[in-house]
């Protein structure tokens, strides 16, 4: 059996599908029986979900480096 | 003066640490705006330096992050009254709804309203998408970097651990960590949708 703090971290992982298959079935007894994880698990899969869904956008790490040297030169 | 400023000033400015901390923030939030990527890093650059300009003005009163988005939201106006300018004709990128017929305040019409599932995917995301990002520039430094690599970059775990020079175990720490803060930091009707 796993504690909670194992079961959230193959949550976690499961969400950047990184867990393995025995992981997922540990994952999924813990769930039958701890309410805490289960609720943690419902909103982690929700919270992935809503990035997703988002389709967030970011700067790449290069045009963040120009912008720091454009700052650096005008301070 | 000095004194007084510096009693009230619990927020105060970074520049070093804006493009780390706001840029995605920012950028977001212009894009959403102009529907153009390289125009909304523009606007963002433009804001720093602006913000930089007007530093000393900085009263404190609001966040670092209210502050420079003010200074977007100005950057964002300049921007439609410059082709407005230029063309002869403004380019209004506001989304009216559809209801023509209704009367009453605009503003209040377009203010959004949680219970309503009328509301087209496109604004509710863009919404979702600077909620979330909101969410992220409070997170740490590490834990935003971290969480951003892998959700928004979509880069492995082992490319982060040596680009950063932590443990995978570290990692889903702060995984774990970000996660739970922005579970509580979004607000709980995203979590009903």
């Amino acid at each position: 059996m796993i504690n909670c703090e194992q079961a959230s971290t193959i949550c976690n992982k499961k969400q950047y599908q990184e867990a393995s298959l025995l992981e997922q079935i540990k994952l999924s007894l813990h769930l039958m029986f701890c309410k805490a994880c289960s609720s943690f698990s419902r909103k982690n899969r929700k919270l992935t979900i809503l990035c997703n869904k988002a389709d967030l956008q970011i700067l790449s790490e290069q045009e963040k480096i120009k912008m720091k040297e454009t700052i650096e030169r005008s301070s | 003066m000095v004194s007084i400023s510096n009693k009230m000033t619990e927020n105060k400015l970074n520049p070093d640490s804006w493009v780390d901390q706001y840029a995605d923030y920012l950028f977001n939030y212009a894009v959403a705006r102009v529907s153009d990527a390289e125009i909304a890093k523009d606007l963002v650059q433009e804001t720093f330096l602006a913000g930089l300009k007007s530093a000393k003005n900085f009263q404190g009163a609001a966040a670092e992050r209210t502050w420079l988005i003010a200074i977007l939201k100005r950057k964002v106006i300049d921007y439609y009254r410059k082709i407005n300018s230029k063309k002869g004709k403004a380019e209004v990128r506001i989304t009216y709804s559809n209801q023509s017929d209704s009367a009453g305040d605009w503003l209040e019409e377009n203010v959004a309203d949680p219970f309503s599932t009328l509301e087209n995917d496109e604004i509710e995301n863009e919404e979702l998408g600077q909620a979330i990002q909101e969410c992220i520039s409070k997170l740490p430094k590490k834990q935003s970097a971290v969480f951003v690599m892998k959700t928004i970059r979509g880069l492995s775990t082992e490319d982060i651990c040596n680009e950063l020079g932590i443990n995978p175990s570290n990692l889903w720490v702060m995984v774990h960590r970000a996660r739970t803060s922005l579970m509580g930091c979004l607000n709980e009707n995203w979590f009903k949708l």
